[in-house]
């Protein structure tokens, strides 16, 4: 393990949905450029923690959250952080493949670019994240056809493309494979081995064989409390809280 | 379970049908009763229809010729002559009703659908649906104080402001149906991506709901351009062409209306052409509404 | 300690036969070795000619074990202290297979004996068996209890294991007075000693198995025991 500084920083992170509290003192770092796994019962409140990454949490009606989260060292809760800055560094991939339907392959691809007036290479970019994300193979000839035409797997990988072309530096995950059938699950672990070596990935899942398959470290979360915070090997070999061992070991949730 | 057949049991239920009154023989024949009442029902609803269409098209058609198209109406006394200028005047009037209407109509919509949880939101639905419900000779007449009255005469846009207005309550109603249709997933996937939340409005949320909204538009122009009330005392008519949106202009109803009222036989059989000539503007309009929806991917699949 | 049930109480049942079979297996094997050491002080043909026998069931204990284990692994995919557990089962079944073997070894060298007069050192042979037999139901002892710090102890008594080992090989061997038959005899007993010094130490193999499965850290090939945080 590096000494060097965390790419995120989460000190006493608190949620709120009107008066219910989802999170409750959440404190962690997430190292760079490696895989953090969020694991916990429904309900723990390990979405609501993801979605305050990239302060979408602020954007159900009701909603709030404090605390401090820190980016390389940035406030992402300070005043003069633009949360929509923000969430072109943190990317989000949704448990559900939400393409954008009027819009073509290509096009989805480059919507967070071309809505933002970024400008750029953009066949070079489709190409690069397609081929990013194994999608290139298969859709190379119909870049132009409709994004609603790909199986639900090919359609998750086009999301993940399209977070991957606004280039952030840090990508959420929540829940990604879950809608998948075991080959598109595969395809997508396989996809988040190959991305840890330039971007910072936290990943949400329910899945327990995923979160060991694809991440170093883990967090698990109950009842909108961060119970255990170890290496992967440790939390799953032999964790130190009881009921992190309860819950891995399939006794509860 | 019995091992051996009843040869009786084969019989019995004709038997029994024939014979004696069971319920299933009274269910029956209700059935056949409110099947009979309900398409008694869609005849009488469907007589009015199919008897204006005839009877529009009977007398209308013999009207129709390239010169009642695009000529002026003759002087009073003579014969001959067209709707040209109606006609134009109707597409001109509803084109400039589209430029108040559409904007303010879908706008709203649009508000209401993003925004309209709150107060304000409420507020807006509410006089939306009383204006809906508003008689439209009283946007008329509000057209009349509003544009009429400080330009001291009668004009084009006058008629496009109070069928504008008219176009509004619906348009938004529709429109806010047809965005809350897109699913928030995609709002959120397009706010994940840094997108403001203007920009995912107008880019994500409008453009996916853009076949229906286009729908929804086509419909409200379609009632727009059958509306007579509103343009008697703004747009008023005019014998003549008119391009120029501050003089009266001629439009397809008024002219139906004025011919109609009228003592002469020629101006009468002129009135059943222009009625027909509306109904296939206003036919042609829906029709496209329909063809374009049932084409286009209205929401999410 | 109240102690939390998986939810699938399919897969409780599961683990559940598969400690009671090692704990079966293990009984057997403590048994073959009472057996056979008795064999050799009563001079009991019949009793070591059974030990030799039932040497077939332990056999037998390790394929189910083996399989039952595997099929937990495939079926399950355990964690955390669960797969500590399956790690354990797969590594003690093995010991407690050698150990069953090395009683066979002792029963048989007991016709062997037989044809002798006892010797001074049959005391001493006695006494190394008590000993390697009390570690043997410690180490059982502490796998029921899941207690580290007994397994620990095994682990240190073990020195004194292979201490009473050597002193009884040098002595036997180095006996200047023996005859010809005093040698084969010598040779016999430093045998059942050797077999006894490496019961011993599969039962040491086990003891850190236990200790790894309690706390979660792995002794093994680690020297000396350390003291517990």
């Amino acid at each position: 393990m590096t000494a060097a500084r965390p790419k995120l920083e989460v000190e006493k992170l608190n949620a709120w949905f009107g008066t219910t509290r989802a999170l409750k003192d959440i404190s962690l770092g997430v190292q760079a450029r490696s895989v953090l796994a969020i694991i916990g019962p429904s309900g723990c409140g390990k979405s609501t923690f993801v979605r305050c990454l990239n302060r979408m949490h602020e954007l159900t009606p009701g909603a709030r959250s404090e605390g401090t989260v820190l980016l390389d060292g940035e406030d992402l809760f300070s005043g003069g952080m633009d949360p929509v800055r923000l969430r072109r560094r943190v990317g989000m991939v949704f448990q559900r493949p939400n393409v954008f339907p009027t819009m073509s392959i290509r096009e989805n691809v480059l919507a967070g670019l071309k809505l933002n007036g970024v400008r750029g290479d953009y066949e070079t970019i489709v190409q690069k994240t397609l081929q990013q994300t194994a999608l290139w193979d298969e859709v190379k000839d119909r870049l132009g056809e409709s994004g609603m035409r790909l199986s639900g797997g090919q359609q998750q990988r086009l999301c993940i493309a399209r977070a991957l072309a606004v280039e952030p530096e840090v990508l959420l995950m929540d829940e990604p494979a879950s809608a998948l059938d075991p080959i598109a699950t595969a395809k997508v672990e396989e996809l988040i081995d190959e991305l840890k070596e330039h971007y910072t990935i936290v990943i949400v899942t329910h899945n327990m064989q995923q979160a060991i398959r694809v991440s170093e470290y883990t967090a698990f979360f109950y009842m909108g409390e961060l119970i255990e915070y170890g290496t992967t090997k440790k939390i799953f070999t032999h964790p130190e809280r009881r009921q992190t061992e309860d819950y891995v070991t399939g006794k509860f949730g | 379970m019995k091992e051996q057949a009843d040869p009786m049991a084969a019989e019995m239920p004709r038997a029994v049908a024939r014979r004696t009154p069971s319920p299933y023989r009274w269910r029956r024949a209700t059935n056949a009763i409110m099947t009979g009442l309900c398409a008694l029902m869609v005849a009488i609803a469907v007589v009015p229809l199919i008897s204006i269409l005839y009877l529009v098209i009977s007398r209308g058609i013999g009207s129709l010729s390239l010169t009642f198209f695009t000529h002026l109406p003759a002087p009073v006394g003579e014969t001959g002559g067209g709707i040209g200028n109606a006609l134009v005047g109707t597409l001109y009037i509803v084109g400039l009703a589209c430029f108040i209407g559409l904007p303010f109509g879908i706008g709203a919509g649009v508000f209401l659908a993003e925004r309209g949880d709150g107060k304000l939101g409420h507020a807006v639905r509410f006089t939306a649906e009383v204006l809906s419900g508003v008689p439209s000779v009283i946007i008329g007449v509000v057209a009349y104080g509003l544009v009429v009255m400080p330009m001291h005469r009668f004009s084009a846009i006058a008629g496009a402001v109070a069928l504008g207005i008219l176009m509004v309550p619906t348009l938004a109603r529709s429109t806010e149906e047809m965005v809350r249709l897109v699913p928030r997933s995609l709002r959120e996937a397009s706010l994940a991506l840094g997108v403001p939340a203007w920009k995912t409005s107008l880019f994500v949320v409008l453009r996916t709901s853009l076949g229906g909204l286009v729908n929804a538009a086509l419909l409200s122009v379609a009632r727009a351009a059958g509306e007579t009330a509103p343009l008697l005392f703004t747009a008023l008519n005019n014998q003549y062409w008119n391009f120029r949106p501050d003089q009266p202009t001629a439009s397809l109803t008024v002219q139906i209306y004025n011919y109609a009222i009228s003592p002469y036989e020629d101006w009468h059989q002129k009135a059943w052409g222009a009625a027909l000539c509306l109904l296939l503007l206003v036919g042609l309009l829906s029709l496209t509404a329909r063809a374009l929806a049932g084409r286009r991917q209205t929401g999410p699949a | 300690m109240e102690k939390a049930h998986h939810t699938s109480r399919e897969f409780e049942r599961e683990l559940r036969t598969l400690r009671d079979r090692l704990l079966s297996m293990a009984g057997r094997a403590e048994q073959q070795i009472a057996r056979a050491l008795e064999s050799i002080s009563n001079r009991d043909d019949e009793l070591a000619a059974t030990v030799i026998a039932e040497d077939v069931k332990i056999d037998q204990d390790e394929l189910e074990i083996d399989e039952q284990a595997f099929l937990i692994l495939a079926r399950r995919q355990p964690v955390a202290s669960d797969l500590r557990f399956l790690m354990l089962a797969l590594k003690i079944v093995t010991d407690l297979e050698r150990i069953g073997d090395l009683a066979v070894n002792i029963a048989k060298r007991e016709r062997d004996l037989k044809r002798y007069a006892p010797a001074p050192a049959s005391r001493r042979i006695e006494l190394l068996g008590q000993k390697v037999l009390t570690a043997l139901q410690q180490t059982l002892d502490a796998f029921v209890a899941e207690d580290a710090d007994a397994a620990e102890q095994v682990i240190a008594n073990d020195t004194e294991i292979d201490a009473l080992n050597m002193h009884l090989i040098a002595d036997v061997i180095s006996d200047e007075n023996q005859s010809a038959q005093d040698v084969a005899r010598s040779l016999a007993l430093s045998s059942v000693s050797r077999y006894l010094e490496r019961i011993g130490d599969h039962t040491t193999n086990i003891a850190e198995m236990i200790i790894y499965y309690v706390r979660g850290r792995d002794v093994r090939h680690h020297g000396p025991p350390r003291k517990a945080q």
